[in-house]
């Protein structure tokens, strides 16, 4: 036997250190993998409904890249009238508005929270980002816009602040109370700017649409035309947003509380933890990124918004895959919302064509990619111990044939 | 090995090895079980007894080695070629179903049928004449939920007697018996060896092994250390064997010299969850520089009254006082401030934040304070510096400032909590079965860490299970019963004498 001396502790220490350290590192490397898997394994499958349709896939493919303007990567230009620049900006602009849906669900899920309500979050964000840029109109533009995204980012926080109360004093499960204050928030809309609504436009009383907001709370196009869906200063907000919620979790306290509490409540207590202010506070903090997100989209590109946009919008819910494939962090929400911008930008403008596929299928090839998307996402246990059992085999291939050699002999 | 009359030896496991990925939890183990016999196999947490186990139970297969069943090789490749084969196992954890009786949950998946239907009078009569033979005190008819975890885990054994098991693999089965409860269960397992059953029993408790176990196989890392008859076999010469090095099982400790009163309790009252007053007018006091300790049968309201003093549970009546100021409302925040330490007593579900690194664990309490924040803003650095410190000082090992605290072992854990509840500097600490679930190993570290803070002058409050560590380590001993104080001991006192307090004896018998 080994020695039995007065300490084994050294090489003990390096035996766990190192099983810790390959853990760590296995983890880690799952972080990446997994998601990548994800969007791989959605697109295999696409591409067999694609080939199912007596299409090639590989075309289908080239189009949507093509629709979503990151071909300008290949040939940029800051001219918005070359067809892939103007992509882009498109891309871009839904890219904005998922990258705050998906920090509103990200940041909900890491206080253990599934903030199923981003949909009816944004439509709020949008009705009073609508009602103070057109009733307010007058103001100097830089107050008018501070106000417009304020009052709508707090409006937004405020509407979910109210499941995260209701979880916090009755327990009521924050999956059934989002869901419900969407569908409140979406006839509520639906009547503001109906027929006769508050919201309605002052010159046409037949049509169900809002008056669009003051030229003053408009923000700013660098990129195209004013008026012409450019590309607005939106994405800046938005990618300042990524910066927020990174340092709001790693770098504050509220942050740690959000997290130790997502992670385990009861332990959160015991450290001293007031667990119930912290769901109410981070379902609200959830809530105002979505409301943000309303306001960016509305002060924009959208200006006005209308009975029946609002049934057709699914950028809430898109925030939750979003944020799925984004593991819940800064980084992968950015590149989450950068591959469903242009997914959902691609498909529909770079299919339309008629060239590889009928124009009627393009757009639910882009549910088809989303769907699978969410549905591997779910599975990500199982593309985990796929990936490690791979890597597992590796090494044992040599000592088990030796084994089975040994058996035979 | 050769000279061993072969029909004696049950069961030969030779030179089993099982490789995890990463970790040979079994190399080489090699042990074999005589008829009539209780072999015990022992070895710290993660020595690999209970993979052997499994392996032996098809649960596993074997990477290289043999088993021999009664002279005869075998590989079974599912549990249920094991029973058949006559291996019973009773696991830590029951499985039985609640809501059926315990005869039918006895004969389940063998039952005795009349048609297509349950012959519910056979199985009954079966039960009750096997319950005769080897002298089980159960009923038959009884709901598996309303019977205790003791009679249970008589349940699981005539489970597997029932299925013909002549070789029984017990895994811990006093992990979760009172004294008594253990006491019984020894018993029973006596009468099975006098009727022929081989028995083995997976303990990593010095003491129960040696007050039952025939012959003891003692493992560590894997690997088979030794093999002894109970004769000769100490307490010393067994946990030098499983920790590979000498271990001081007593602890070491001056007489205390209490100071101040730190914690003063008056009149408690406190009711659990559901409203059910646990703690029933409790009164006690602390002193700085001695350990009390609270001994009592699991669910007697140790759990509610450490709650209560820790700010985690509401106190109905009466008043707790942590060097003079006055715990009110449950706020765990104020009691933490007052200068309580807590070592918990689920340090997975309570004492740590799993997925947290250890600095970030080591931040539980003061992360909102300086140096580790500012006017809320967190500055990980210093965390990192100061659990580093800690990390050395409280000799924990398994990976440094960002590793997961859910990657150390459980040893490592507990140290991990007791760093950082000592480090705060507390007045009162409380422990709660600062032990449970550890190897001699970190035991012995956490027992001479407990009598070190008593020294320096803090007052500690031990609550545990374990009589054996409240009998060496405390200075003085409360036994609760049923939410009340029963007694009260500062001298030396009969392990016997508080095991009867503890199950309300003395206050029945007056």
């Amino acid at each position: 036997m080994t020695d039995p001396g007065p300490s084994p502790a050294p090489e003990q220490a390096a035996e766990t250190g190192t099983l810790a350290a390959r853990l760590a590192l296995k983890q880690r490397a799952g972080g990446i993998v997994v998601p990548i898997a994800t969007v791989v394994l959605a697109f295999l499958m696409s591409g067999l409904v694609v080939l199912a349709t007596g299409h090639n896939p590989l075309l289908a493919y080239r189009d949507i890249f093509r629709g979503s303007g990151l071909n300008w990567v290949f040939h940029p230009t800051t001219n918005i009238l070359d067809i892939s620049a103007y992509n882009l900006s498109q891309t871009l602009l839904q890219t904005t508005t998922l990258i705050l849906t998906g920090l509103a669900v990200a940041f909900a899920f890491r206080c253990g929270m599934f903030n199923i309500g981003g949909q009816g979050q944004y439509i709020i964000g949008i009705v009073v980002a609508n009602w103070v840029g057109v009733d307010f109109g007058g103001m100097r533009p830089l107050p008018h816009i501070l106000l417009a995204i304020s009052a709508a980012t707090f409006a937004g926080a405020a509407w979910a602040g109210i499941a995260g109360v209701l979880k916090a004093t009755v327990g009521a499960h924050e999956v059934i109370s989002t869901i419900m204050l969407n569908w409140i928030a979406l006839w509520g809309a639906e009547w503001l700017f109906g027929d006769g609504g508050p919201l309605q436009n002052a010159t046409q009383p037949f049509v169900p649409v809002s008056d669009n907001v003051a030229k003053s709370a408009q923000l700013p196009v660098f990129w195209g035309a004013q008026g012409f869906q450019g590309l607005d200063i939106g994405i800046f907000i938005a990618l300042a947003a990524l910066v927020v919620f990174w340092a709001l979790l790693n770098r504050t306290t509220l942050g740690y509380e959000v997290r130790a509490v997502g992670f385990n409540p009861d332990a959160a207590a015991y450290g001293g933890i007031n667990v119930k202010k912290n769901l109410i506070r981070a379902m609200a903090i959830s809530g105002a990124f979505a409301g943000l997100a309303g306001a960016v989209d509305m002060l924009g590109y959208l200006y006005h918004y209308g009975q029946l946009d609002i049934p057709v919008s699914q950028v809430g819910f898109l925030g939750i895959a979003v944020a799925l494939l984004g593991r819940n962090t800064a980084v992968g929400t950015l590149f989450g919302a950068l591959l469903f911008g242009s997914l959902a930008y691609g498909t529909t403008h770079g299919l339309n064509t008629g060239s590889v596929i009928q124009p009627e299928l393009a757009g639910n090839l882009t549910y088809i990619i989303q769907g699978l998307v969410v549905l591997f996402v779910g599975a990500d246990v199982l593309i985990l111990y796929v990936w490690n059992s791979r890597k597992r085999l590796r090494p044992r291939q040599a000592p088990k044939s030796a084994r089975s050699a040994k058996a035979a002999a | 090995m050769t000279d061993r009359i072969v029909d004696d030896v049950v069961l030969e496991m030779r030179g089993i090895r099982k490789e995890f990925p990463g970790v040979v939890a079994n190399d080489d183990v090699s042990f074999d079980v005589r008829r009539g016999e209780v072999h015990a196999l022992l070895g710290e947490n993660g020595a690999g007894k209970s993979t052997l186990m499994n392996i032996l139970y098809g649960l596993y297969r074997p990477d290289g080695g043999e088993i021999r069943l009664n002279g005869k090789p075998i590989s079974f490749s599912s549990a249920r070629e094991a029973i058949e084969a006559g291996i019973g196992m009773v696991h830590q954890h029951f499985m039985l179903i609640p809501v059926m009786t315990v005869a039918e949950n006895i004969v389940l998946g063998t039952e005795p049928r009349k048609g297509v239907l349950l012959d519910e009078g056979a199985a009954d009569k079966r039960v009750a004449d096997m319950a005769r033979t080897f002298r089980f005190e159960v009923d038959p008819e009884a709901r598996v939920e309303n019977i205790g975890v003791g009679q249970q885990q008589r349940v699981e054994i005539m489970k597997a007697l029932y299925r013909n098991a002549d070789l029984l693999i017990l895994d811990e089965p006093t992990a979760v018996l009172t004294p008594q409860e253990a006491a019984d269960l020894f018993e029973i397992l006596r009468t099975l060896r006098r009727e022929g059953l081989s028995i083995i029993f997976i303990s990593h408790k010095l003491n129960e092994v040696l007050e039952i176990a025939d012959r003891i196989t003692v493992l560590r890392r894997g690997k088979t250390i030794e093999t002894v008859p109970r004769e000769g076999a100490t307490e010393e010469s067994l946990a030098r064997a499983m920790v590979g090095r000498e271990v001081l099982l007593r602890v070491e400790k001056g007489p205390s010299e209490p100071g101040d009163v730190l914690l003063s309790v008056r009149d408690l009252h406190v009711q659990d969850d559901r409203g059910i007053e646990k703690v029933r007018g409790v009164s006690f006091e602390v002193r700085a520089g001695e350990i009390v300790g609270i001994a009592g049968v699991d669910g007697n309201g140790q759990t509610e009254l450490i709650d209560a003093l820790t700010g985690l549970q509401k106190i109905g009546s009466g008043t707790a006082t942590i060097a003079g100021k006055a715990l009110s409302h449950a706020n765990a925040r104020k009691a933490l401030d007052a200068g309580i330490g807590h070592i918990p007593e689920d340090r997975q579900r309570r004492g740590l934040v799993l997925e947290f690194s250890i600095a970030e664990n080591i931040a539980l309490h003061d992360y909102a304070k300086p140096p580790d924040a500012r006017l809320g803003w967190l500055f990980p650095r210093r965390m990192v510096d100061r659990a580093k410190t800690l990390i050395r000082e409280f000799d924990v090992r398994g990976g440094g400032p960002f590793t997961r605290a859910g990657g150390l072992s459980g040893g490592n854990q507990q140290k991990l909590v007791a760093a950082r509840e000592i480090a705060r500097d507390p007045k009162v600490l409380i422990a709660a079965q600062p032990t449970r679930g550890l190897d001699v190993g970190a035991i012995e570290y956490l027992h001479r860490r407990l009598v070190q803070e008593r020294n320096e002058g803090r007052a500690i409050l031990l609550v545990s299970l374990e009589l054996d560590e409240i009998l060496s380590l405390s200075d003085r001993i409360l036994v609760v019963y049923e939410g009340e104080i029963v007694g009260e001991h500062s001298g030396a006192v009969s392990e016997e004498q508080i095991g009867l307090e503890m199950l309300g004896g003395e206050r029945a018998a007056a």
